[in-house]
C-alpha cells in the first residue's frame, strides 16, 4: 500500500563540509543515512528520519542539520497534522498506535503557573555557600509520636523501616528490556554516589547489579517478571505497581524484539515472546486485597523494608490514596498524566489520567485531613524537568520525587518517542547488544550523577532565599507558593493563594 | 505454645495467633535447624511459609489463609483441609500439597516449584506462570477449575484430571489459555472448542508428554492414593499456544 505519510523531517548535508566519513550511515537506526556505492556518495532518506539528532550530534564535520518538514497543509486548529497523520497510520495498519516517552500534548502544566518565594528585608535569606543547608529525606512511615528517654536523646519509639536520601530525587521505575542493562547500571551506580535511589521497573534486577541492592528500589508488578526470595532480599525497598502515568490502567506489553537472552531469563519468559503485564495484578481487586500483597511483602522480608506502591493519577486519585496508606503502604507513588514509557498506546498516554500537580495536592490535603499523613511518606512523577519543578512539588507537600525522562536526557534521550520500536539510536531504550554499548555505565553515572548535584545546589539556593536551611521546613509549605495565571479552583484544589494576596 | 518435642520436630497449636506470630515461629524454627514443623488449628492465618528459603517438611491441619507459601523457596507444605486464594504466589521453588480444594489464582505466577491440589480449584489457576532453564513449575489438580485456567501462561506445566467429574466428564471452565505465549496444559476430561482461549491450540498426545504426565501424575497419585495407570487410561488434551507473540499484531507499528 502506498503511504500518504509526508516526511516528519528533512536532512540538509552540507556537501562543502562532508567528508563521506559514513558516520551517519553507522549511527542511524532508522535506515535515514546510506553509502550509494555507484555514485559513491553518502546519501539520507528524510522520510525516515525520527528527528533524534544522534548524526547530527556525531558527524564529524558538522555538515548534517535536521530540520522540520515544512507541511503545507492548509491551516486547521482542529485537523492538526498529527490528527491527520494517526488516522492516515490507523487507515494504513489497521492497529493501535503505540508511542513512547510521555504525554506531548499541551495540557496545563501547573509547574510554570506556580512562583515560589523569597526573603526581603523581614527575614534574612542564608546563603547556602557559607551556612548549613540540609536536604536529608527519610522515607517510611512516621509514627504518631515518638517518646524520648528522659534526660538522653534516646529515643525509646520502634521506628518503622525508614530510608534516608541525601538528595530527594530518585530515578524513576524503568524496567530492564525497555530500557538497556547499561541504563541499569548508570542509574544504580549515579543513585550509590549521590545517596539516593533508583528503581528496576517491573523486568527485573541483572545479578551483576545486586552490589547496588542499598540503592535499589525492586519493583512487583502484574507480570511479577523478575521476583523472586533474592530480588526482595537485597532491595532497600519494594514497590508495587498498580500503574503508570503514561497508560493508567491498562498493562504493558514488551515487544518480543526486545525480549533478548539476558532479558528472557531475568524475566522468565522464553525468548523472543512478548512480554505480557496483565492490566491488574490479578491478586488486587480491592484495597483488602492491596494490603494482602502490601503485608505478603513485608512477610517475605521480616519487615525490614519499607513497601511503596505506585499508581497513576487519576480523578479519584485521593480516595484511593487514603486506602493504599490504609493497607499499609509506606510510601505512596503517583504518576501524573505526562510520565513516560517504554511504549504505551498513544490514545490512552495522550487522554487518560490527570496532572500531577492536581493529583498531590489533593492526596496531600486528603491525607492531613484525615490525619494520616504522617502514616505514609508521598512520592510523585511524571514530568519533573528540573530544581525548580522539584521545590513546588515539595513545597505542595511532596516528600521526594523520581525523575525519569529527566535522567534519559541526561543520558542522551532527545524525546524522539520511538522507544516502543527498540531502536533506540542513543542505545537508552534497547536491548540490541550492539546499541546498548553507546552508553557506557562510567559516562552515564558521572553524567546522572551531575544532574542531581547540580539540582542539589539550585535546591539549597532555593530554600536559602526563602530563609529556610532544611528542605524539611519547605515540605508542605504551600505558603511558599502562589499562583499565577490560574482560575479559583485551580487555586483552591492546589491550596495555594493568588500572587499578590 | 510450641512444644519442641526434639531437634527435628516443632509443634505449634496455631489457635488464636496472629499470622504475624505464627510466621515469626516458623523462622524461628527453620533458622534453628527444624526439620519438621506441624501446625495445629490453622484458621485463616495468611503468607505460612512465606519467609522460608530451606528444605522443611510444613504440615498444616485447618485452612490455612490466602497466600500460602507466596514468594516461598524451599519447604515442602502438606495441607490436610483446604487452601484458599493465592495458594503458591509467585512461589520459586518447594512444593505445596493441598488435600482437598484450593481458591482462585493457585500458582499465580508461580517461577518454580510444585502444587499438587486433591480436589477442585478457584478462578485463574495458573495464571502467568513462567519458566527459565532448570526451573519449571508444576500445577497438577485432581478436580476441576474455574475460568481462565492457565491465563497469559509463559511457561510451567498445568495438569487438570477431572477425577471428580462424574458420567458426563466434561469441564466447565470458559477462557482456557487466554493469552498463554508459553508452557503446556494437558486436559483429562472432555472440553469444548469455544471454551478455550483464542490463543491456545489443541494437539494430541506425544510420547514425551506422557513422559511428563506419568512423572508427575505419579507424583500425584502417591500423594493422595490414587492408582496412577487408571487416571493414565484415560484420554488427554494437550493444549498450546499458537503464538509467541498473541499480542504482536494488536498494534500499528
Amino acid at each position: 500500500m502506498k503511504t500518504y505519510l509526508p516526511p516528519k523531517f528533512t536532512i540538509e548535508r552540507d556537501p562543502e563540509r562532508c567528508i563521506q566519513c559514513q558516520v551517519c550511515v553507522n549511527q542511524c537506526t532508522f535506515d535515514v543515512h546510506y553509502y550509494d556505492a555507484e555514485d559513491d556518495e553518502v546519501r539520507s532518506r528524510g522520510e525516515n528520519c525520527v528527528g533524534c539528532h544522534r548524526c547530527v550530534l556525531f558527524c564529524p564535520a558538522r555538515a548534517l542539520t535536521v530540520i522540520r518538514n515544512p507541511l503545507d497543509y492548509r491551516e486547521n486548529y482542529n485537523w492538526h497534522p498529527e490528527v491527520i497523520e494517526d488516522i492516515i497510520k490507523q487507515s494504513e495498519t489497521g492497529g493501535v498506535l503505540l508511542t513512547g516517552m510521555g504525554n506531548d500534548k499541551s495540557y496545563r502544566i501547573y509547574w510554570d503557573h506556580l512562583v515560589l518565594n523569597a526573603s526581603q528585608v523581614t527575614n534574612p535569606s542564608i546563603d547556602p555557600l557559607r551556612e548549613p543547608m540540609e536536604l536529608t529525606t527519610y522515607l517510611g512511615r512516621k509514627p504518631d509520636r515518638v517518646q524520648i528517654e528522659q534526660n538522653s536523646t534516646t529515643l525509646m519509639t520502634e521506628l518503622p523501616p525508614q530510608v534516608r536520601l541525601e538528595v530527594p530525587v530518585m530515578f524513576a521505575a524503568m524496567s530492564y528490556g525497555a530500557v538497556s542493562i547499561n541504563v541499569h547500571e548508570s542509574l544504580a551506580r549515579a543513585a550509590t554516589e549521590m545517596g539516593t535511589l533508583w528503581n528496576t521497573g517491573e523486568g527485573g534486577l541483572h545479578p551483576k547489579l545486586y552490589k547496588y541492592g542499598n540503592n535499589t528500589i525492586v519493583q512487583v508488578a502484574s507480570g511479577r517478571f523478575g521476583v523472586n526470595p533474592e530480588y526482595l532480599d537485597v532491595a532497600r525497598v519494594i514497590e508495587i505497581k498498580i500503574g503508570q502515568g503514561a497508560k493508567p490502567g491498562i498493562g504493558g506489553h514488551l515487544p518480543g524484539e526486545k525480549v533478548s537472552a539476558d532479558v528472557s531469563m531475568t524475566r522468565m519468559i522464553p525468548q523472543g515472546t512478548d512480554a505480557l503485564s496483565p492490566a491488574p495484578q490479578h491478586d488486587i481487586y480491592s484495597i483488602e486485597d492491596l494490603a494482602q500483597l502490601v503485608y505478603a511483602l513485608k512477610e517475605a522480608t521480616n519487615y525490614t523494608k519499607p513497601i511503596t506502591v505506585k499508581i497513576a493519577a487519576v480523578h479519584n486519585s485521593a480516595a484511593i490514596a487514603s486506602g493504599m496508606v490504609q493497607a499499609g503502604a509506606d510510601i505512596i507513588v503517583l504518576d501524573g498524566i505526562r510520565g513516560a514509557t517504554g511504549a504505551a498506546p498513544k490514545i490512552i498516554r495522550d487522554n487518560v489520567g490527570i496532572p500531577i500537580e492536581m493529583a498531590l495536592s489533593s492526596v496531600d490535603s486528603r491525607l492531613r485531613q484525615e490525619g494520616i499523613r504522617n502514616q505514609a511518606s508521598i512520592v510523585v512523577s511524571g514530568g519533573i524537568r528540573n530544581s525548580g519543578d522539584v521545590a513546588k512539588a515539595i513545597a505542595l507537600g511532596a516528600d521526594a520525587v523520581y525523575i525519569g525522562t529527566a535522567a534519559l536526557v541526561a543520558l542522551g534521550c532527545t524525546l524522539c518517542q520511538q522507544c516502543h520500536t527498540g531502536r533506540c539510536a542513543w542505545g537508552i531504550c534497547t536491548t540490541d547488544p550492539a546499541l546498548t554499548k553507546r552508553v557506557n555505565p562510567d559516562i552515564g553515572a558521572r553524567r546522572l550523577a551531575n544532574l542531581l548535584r547540580g539540582w542539589s545546589l539550585e535546591l539549597k539556593d532555593i530554600l536559602g532565599g526563602m530563609g529556610i536551611n532544611a528542605l524539611e521546613s519547605l515540605r508542605g509549605n504551600r505558603m511558599q507558593l502562589r499562583g499565577v495565571g490560574l482560575t479559583d479552583t485551580e487555586l483552591e484544589i492546589l491550596g495555594v493563594r493568588m500572587a499578590g494576596s | 505454645m510450641a512444644k519442641k518435642v526434639d531437634n527435628q520436630v516443632v509443634k505449634i497449636d496455631a489457635k488464636g495467633v496472629f499470622y504475624r506470630e505464627l510466621n515469626a515461629r516458623l523462622r524461628d524454627a527453620v533458622s534453628n535447624g527444624t526439620q519438621k514443623i506441624e501446625l495445629r488449628n490453622v484458621y485463616g492465618q495468611r503468607y505460612i511459609g512465606t519467609d522460608l528459603d530451606r528444605v522443611v517438611e510444613i504440615e498444616i491441619f485447618g485452612t490455612p489463609g490466602n497466600d500460602l507459601g507466596a514468594f516461598m523457596d524451599g519447604p515442602r507444605i502438606t495441607v490436610h483441609g483446604n487452601a484458599q486464594d493465592g495458594c503458591g504466589n509467585t512461589m520459586n521453588s518447594g512444593e505445596i500439597i493441598v488435600q482437598g480444594h484450593a481458591g482462585d489464582i493457585i500458582g499465580l505466577s508461580a517461577r518454580g516449584g510444585k502444587i499438587f491440589v486433591r480436589e477442585d480449584v478457584g478462578y485463574r489457576a495458573g495464571i502467568h506462570m513462567k519458566e527459565c532453564r532448570d526451573k519449571k513449575p508444576v500445577l497438577v489438580i485432581g478436580g476441576t477449575a474455574q475460568d481462565f485456567l492457565g491465563e497469559y501462561m509463559a511457561g510451567g506445566i498445568l495438569i487438570l484430571l477431572g477425577l471428580n467429574l462424574g458420567k458426563e466428564g466434561r469441564h466447565r471452565a470458559n477462557f482456557i489459555g487466554t493469552g498463554m505465549h508459553g508452557g503446556v496444559i494437558y486436559l483429562r476430561g472432555s472440553i469444548e472448542g469455544y471454551q478455550l482461549g483464542r490463543e491456545v491450540g489443541v494437539a494430541e498426545l506425544e510420547e514425551e508428554d506422557y513422559q511428563v504426565l506419568q512423572e508427575f501424575i505419579g507424583e500425584f497419585a502417591s500423594h493422595f492414593s490414587y492408582d496412577a495407570e487408571e487416571i493414565l487410561k484415560h484420554k488427554f488434551t494437550k493444549l498450546y499456544p499458537l503464538w509467541l507473540r498473541p499480542y504482536g499484531r494488536l498494534y500499528a507499528y
